[in-house]
């Protein structure tokens, strides 16, 4: 049998890398909001990193909330066909 | 001649035609036909014109082309066009057929200067689509045709009854009220919500809008059509929708807490569904909330800078929206036209597979996501700026909500659940080349348009003074973008994301798919039930009257039997004496 060809993507090493990459850009996103001069809208826009927390707790929550909502309404694939 | 034919007509007679045509034409004709009918609508139809006569004494005007109308007009062309080339292979004349019929009463409806008009488009588009759920013809896509033709239809019977309330009360069928885009705000004018009429044809708009609660036969039908339906049902109907409202009922206040209260739940739904196109359906449900705050929002009125810069922000979304929501069903139709299923727990690390089609999808997620350089980055912002000049803190902060989550669940979570993740074996063919081609067309659309904003900008009703590449901006939807993503990633590897399993998740159509048609089968058993009671009660009564008038005047009761000779000779003197008694006392 023919083996598979590997991608680089198979290697779970890779897959960590990937993920120390994106902690490394958040780091560095973060503390550019120390760099530049903002221009809010609104007055909670100037602490620091709003949009960093906001996104993650944000994206946290979603899922979470997901989860929950998971348990009240999902059924069997075949619930309307019965 | 070619000039009194309105824009969309062309569509929807060639599409007619082409039935008659020999195998190879269709595919041709099905193309060249939205290229005509773009080449007809500018040459014939430059801004400003409009076609009008007098019917039965209703002034109609079934052509109105104006600043507004001609952005969905190009757009609904490029995708007509887009779409044409992504169903190629379908070699299928119903879809040919109902597909460009539907796109012209599409375009129809967009440039219907008067209520008449836009009604009879508007059941047109309802009628010509169901054909793309039909055409997958298996019996679950039978039943949610229908239901979908139910409320489509439903919709367009609401709208007729509002615009004959509306005729009543003001004698008036207009619906673009003479270039109103163009004069000073506070001429302008529209249909507004007013009046019981009015109100009617808002209902008729939310219902194909897919306002919360009115919004599942969205859900319900879409994912159920054919690879190639569901691409052209994503585009067409609800931008529609979104048009009239813009055209209809701008500033109204509503709208804006409609809108938003769009942009958030169906992302719950979102995150758990299994079914990816149906996933990819809650997700264009929550794009069009941003659209609805936007038209909520351009109150001219109160404040005619915030206005133009929230429909001009609706305007420019939908552009956007019609090219990477396209994009991004028209990966997972190749992959169910590939792999045979689109559903999450089946799939997995396609890439390996398909990586032109994995490609294509990570720029229409890019792309809805807002990142910089791609199209949503310079047009879905425009929206929240206007939220932000209008000083609605809670909206504002909802949008950023909805923009994280559709960043978590178009951007990451369908892209990585189909393309990459858990690997799930099937090693399937590329994508065909004419869906490789409208992908790549789609996708390059969207670069372009993130490159160079003012490509688009130079489309919108009013002049942009909106710059989207500021410092500000690009690090704030940077930091958004990767906080989001780190946010995954944590939940990926503590394993608290919710795992793809086969399921359903019951939303506003259980209402109408269990307990009514339960209730109308415990109604028909009730009926029965008394029915037979009833019958039963009356033939007891029928029988025992049947039984005692037997007893009674049957041939051996008192009445009815024949009498002996000397029991009628005793009555006979009984009553001689009785008679005699009486006439002795008398």
């Amino acid at each position: 049998m023919k083996s598979e060809k590997k991608y680089w993507l198979d290697g779970p090493r890779n897959v960590r890398r990937i993920v120390y990459a994106l902690c490394l850009l958040c780091a560095v996103l973060l503390v550019t909001d120390l760099l530049y001069h903002k221009h809010p809208h609104f007055e909670f826009e100037n602490r620091f990193g709003f949009f960093c927390w906001f996104s993650f707790i944000a994206g946290v929550c979603l899922v979470l909330g997901s989860r929950v909502m998971r348990k009240l309404l999902q059924r069997e694939e075949d619930y309307y066909d019965r | 001649m070619i000039d009194s034919l309105p824009p969309g007509i062309l569509l929807i007679v060639g599409g007619l035609l082409l039935p008659l045509l020999p195998g190879r034409w269709k595919s041709v004709w099905t193309l060249l036909l939205p290229l005509l009918s773009g080449l007809h609508l500018l040459w014939a139809f430059p801004e400003g014109t409009s076609l009008t006569f007098d019917l039965f004494g209703y002034h109609l005007t079934p052509v109105h082309v104006d600043n507004l109308s001609l952005v969905w007009g190009y757009i609904f062309h490029i995708a007509a066009f887009v779409c044409a080339l992504y169903s190629l292979h379908a070699k299928d004349s119903t879809q040919y057929v109902s597909a460009v019929v539907y796109v012209g009463a599409a375009i129809g409806a967009i440039f219907a200067g008067d209520l008449i008009t836009l009604f009879v488009y508007w059941e047109l588009t309802a009628i010509s689509s169901v054909f793309l759920i039909w055409a997958r013809r298996t019996e679950r896509s039978y039943r949610a045709g229908m239901r979908y033709l139910i409320i489509q239809v439903g919709s367009g019977v609401i709208l007729l009854a509002g615009i004959l309330f509306h005729l009543r009360d003001t004698g008036s069928l207009a619906f673009v009220e003479a270039f109103y885009l163009l004069l000073p705000a506070t001429e302008a004018k529209f249909l507004g919500l007013n009046s019981p009429g009015t109100a009617l044809i808002f209902l008729a708009f939310g219902i194909k809008a897919a306002f919360p609660l009115l919004h599942n036969w969205l859900q319900d039908a879409y994912p159920e059509a054919t690879v190639t339906g569901t691409v052209y049902l994503s585009v067409f109907t609800t931008k529609l929708a979104v048009y009239a409202l813009a055209r209809g009922f701008p500033g109204t206040g509503i709208l804006i807490g409609i809108g938003a209260t769009m942009t958030i739940f169906p992302l719950f739904y979102a995150a758990i569904e299994n079914d990816l196109r149906r996933a990819m359906t809650y997700i264009l449900n929550n794009q069009l909330g941003f659209m609805v705050v936007g038209v909520g929002l351009a109150n001219f009125a109160r404040n005619p800078d915030v206005a133009q810069l929230a429909l001009n922000g609706t305007a420019a979304h939908a552009f956007a929206h019609i090219l990477y929501e396209g994009l991004i069903f028209m990966t997972l139709g190749a992959v169910l036209y590939r792999a045979g299923t689109i559903k999450g727990s089946e799939l997995g690390a396609l890439y390996k597979s398909m990586p032109w089609t994995a490609t294509f999808c990570i720029v229409g997620a890019a792309s809805i996501s807002a990142f910089p350089l791609f199209c949503g980055f310079v047009t879905k912002s425009m929206v929240l700026s206007a939220a932000a000049k209008d000083h609605q803190t809670a909206v504002w902060l909802v949008l950023l909500f909805a923009s994280v989550g559709v960043f978590l669940i178009a951007g990451i979570r369908i892209p990585f659940v189909a393309f990459f993740g858990r690997d799930c074996g099937k090693r399937v063919a590329e994508a065909p080349t004419n869906m490789l081609g409208a992908m790549g067309a789609s996708a390059a659309l969207c670069v372009i348009i993130g490159v160079w904003p003012g490509s688009l900008y130079a489309l919108l009703p009013y002049p942009v003074h909106y710059e989207p590449y500021t410092t500000s901006h690009v690090i704030t939807q940077l930091q958004l973008l990767a906080f989001t993503a780190l946010a995954f990633a944590t939940l990926k590897l503590t394993a608290l994301y919710p795992v793809d399993q086969p399921s359903v998740n019951l939303d506003t159509d259980w209402f109408y798919r269990k307990p009514l048609p339960a209730a109308v089968s415990g109604l028909y058993r009730l009926g029965v039930l008394i029915r037979g009671a009833a019958a039963g009660f009356t033939r007891t009564v029928f029988d025992h009257v049947v039984a005692w008038i037997k007893q009674e005047c049957g041939p051996y009761g008192p009445i009815g039997r024949s009498w002996s000779t000397g029991g009628m000779a005793i009555w006979a003197a009984m009553l001689l004496g009785a008679y005699l008694i009486l006439y002795y006392l008398r």
